[in-house]
């Protein structure tokens, strides 16, 4: 047993000081070593011979070529808003805007002609909105089952298998839209309108004097057309679906797990360590992913036009046909209109639209996101 | 004074430990750990790396848990309580409850996404805390030595702080809870020397209120504020693998001066590991 005042000096100086010695000397050996070494002129020199000219070249080569390319890809996109740009200025010097934006009626291609962009707007809306009601529970829903409660397996299996839904093309989506999914919402719609007959022993119940000729209870319930923006949006939610929950389970994942030990460690149950601590810690990644899906969805042009219909209605009623902004596009594109003439003029009026408004919604992610990303070291 | 050491409630251990095996899948990662840690003292984990003491540790909290091929052998009394119980008892016991009773300290300081304030007052909500909120979180934040730092800033988000202050933060969170025991995993390797010295200084106060284990790389550290140190060592076994163990357990000036293993006496005076 040392005495108590030599473990206050073993203390104070610290063990680790013993090893340094012996680095020291290695350290000083190496330095020797290096400084006797006649280093470059016992090197053979027939072995060592880069050709440093031909490296060069070479170098310039793949700097000019992958320049080019990068070149390409942004002139193209340059190209593309330059004549969206020109096109559109020339369509508003034959359409003032005030006309674009007040007109209640989209009608460019008949005699009376009138340009309320809001109609089309209103049926873009309204099957983006459906399509993010479905995609944005579905999806998140998803993204927080694989990543908090899957095991290693089961994550490594459902992963993929739901990326498999971002690959279908999205014009099976647009036909399971209109011959699945339609006709199988109409069955439920006209179930549900199916007059109830009231039996006579109900009768003392005030409302059946109501139907009293015939006895029978009808609910008010809407009629769905063959063209629908319901079954179009409620698909195109599931279209996007993978993409939220893709790319949020990437955002959850990549939380660090001492946040989730922290939490636990205060005696938080799973459920309150994932609504409290996880999915703020995500959030910025999880907003980032619901915007991609909402541009995704206000862009996404098959499924609306074989299931939304070609109606252009303004107004938010999902179970009549209506025309978005994609769909307008297709049908002017597919159509015979001539070059250069005001209904040709329309589709890049309407496709400049189509671009801001995806434009505002990237610019607002791209602000969201760095404004709430938690940093972690 | 005889004591009756057959019933471990009345034993002046907060934690016992009785022939703990702790093993990840079918790998044994440590073996036969007998302990006791006294309450309202420090307890220090030293030894190499991958000689499992924050293995052991983090079995006091049933952290492992969370590792899904973790598996516990052997018995953890918590102030007399089986922490790992078997059979029908199993099911009633809750490692959620535990955790409130067993706060800890992580090496990388890990404040949540959120103000400063609410990160002292989540803990204390989920845990059902019915008093004046913000004096419990002035008060933690005092008991945390970084009160004076940051009270003018309550509401801005605790990842702004420093490496250091964040750690001081996390002691704070964990001692809102008022826990009896406090985990701390190498608390301190992810900060400056100052930063250091201010957390093993904290500790000293918070040993009157608390009990502590701390897992600790730096040996001085360990000298200089616990009273009782684990030597752990690892070996290699007939599989290839590594097994840690606990090689000696005693009083800090024993393991420090006049330890009774050669392996301890090797390791602190810095000749391996």
């Amino acid at each position: 047993m040392l005495p108590a005042a030599a473990i206050e000096d073993i203390r104070g100086k610290g063990f680790i000081s013993c090893r340094s010695p012996p680095i020291l000397n290695r350290k000083l050996l190496l330095l020797q070593l290096l400084m006797s070494a006649e280093t470059p002129s016992s090197k053979n020199v027939h072995l060592w011979q880069a050709n440093y000219e031909s490296a060069k070249t070479l170098e310039t080569i793949i700097r000019v070529l992958c320049g080019f390319f990068a070149v390409i890809s942004i002139a193209t996109t340059a190209g593309i808003i330059g004549t969206l740009i020109f096109e559109t200025i020339e369509f508003f010097q034959e359409v003032p805007l005030w006309q674009f934006l007040t007109d209640t009626r989209w009608t460019p291609l008949f005699a009376s002609k009138q340009f309320g962009i809001f109609v089309l707007m209103s049926a873009t809306l309204l099957t983006s909105t459906i399509a993010i009601l479905v995609a944005v529970p579905l999806g998140l829903l998803s993204a927080i089952f694989l990543s908090e409660y899957a095991s290693t397996t089961m994550r490594k299996t459902l992963k993929p298998l739901l990326e498999v839904l971002a690959g279908i093309p999205s014009v099976v989506f647009g036909y399971f839209a209109l011959l699945t999914v339609t006709p199988f919402l109409q069955e439920i719609f006209d179930f549900v309108r199916t007059p109830i007959p009231i039996p006579a022993w109900l009768d003392f119940l005030p409302f059946t004097q109501y139907y009293e000729p015939d006895f029978f209870l009808e609910l008010p319930f809407p009629y769905l057309e063959g063209f629908n923006a319901l079954s179009a949006g409620l698909v195109l939610g599931i279209s996007i679906t993978p993409l939220v929950a893709s790319l949020s389970e990437d955002a959850i994942y990549s939380v660090p797990q001492g946040l989730r030990d922290g939490a636990y460690a205060l005696g938080a149950t799973k459920r309150e360590t994932i609504l409290a601590v996880v999915i703020p810690a995500a959030l910025s990644g999880i907003v980032a992913s619901i915007i991609l899906a909402i541009s995704r969805a206000v862009g996404e042009t098959m499924i609306v036009t074989l299931a939304a219909g070609q109606n252009p209605n303004l107004g938010f009623n999902p179970f009549v046909p209506v025309m978005t902004m994609t769909a307008y596009i297709v049908q002017v594109s597919l159509g015979d209109t001539a070059v250069g003439t005001l209904p040709y003029k329309t589709i890049f009026a309407v496709g400049m639209t189509l671009f801001l408004m995806t434009l505002t919604l990237n610019i607002f992610s791209f602000w969201f996101v760095r404004r709430f990303r938690e940093r972690y070291e | 004074m005889l004591q009756d050491t057959s019933s471990p409630a009345v034993s002046s251990a907060a934690i016992s430990v009785e022939k703990l095996n702790v093993y990840y899948g079918s790998n044994l990662a440590v073996r036969d750990v007998y302990l006791d840690i006294p309450r309202n003292q420090i307890a220090a984990f030293i030894g190499p790396s991958g000689c499992g003491k924050s293995t052991v540790l983090r079995c006091f909290n049933r952290m492992n848990d969370l590792i899904a091929s973790a598996r516990v052998e052997g018995t953890i009394r918590f102030e007399g309580m089986d922490i790992y119980p078997t059979g029908e008892a199993a099911k009633n016991f809750d490692p959620v409850e535990l955790r409130r009773r067993i706060g800890m300290v992580f090496q990388k300081p890990n404040p949540f996404p959120k103000s400063i304030y609410e990160n002292i007052a989540w803990g204390a909500r989920i845990n059902g805390y019915r008093g004046d909120m913000d004096e419990l979180v002035e008060r933690s934040l005092r008991g945390a030595a970084i009160w004076d730092e940051v009270k003018d800033k309550l509401k801005e988000s605790g990842l702004a702080l420093s490496g250091g202050q964040q750690q001081r933060l996390c002691i704070a969170r964990a001692i809102a809870i008022e826990p009896e025991v406090i985990l701390m995993d190498e608390p301190c390797a992810a900060l400056d020397p100052i930063s250091t010295l201010k957390i093993e200084e904290l500790m000293a106060q918070l040993k009157e209120k608390f009990t502590i284990v701390i897992v600790t790389h730096n040996m001085q550290q360990a000298s200089r504020v616990s009273d009782r140190t684990a030597f752990y060592n690892a070996e290699a076994t007939d599989a290839g693998g590594k097994v840690g163990y606990l090689v000696e357990y005693d009083d800090t000036e024993v393991i420090f001066g006049n330890p009774k293993e050669e392996y301890t006496r090797d390791y602190v005076s810095g000749r391996f590991g």
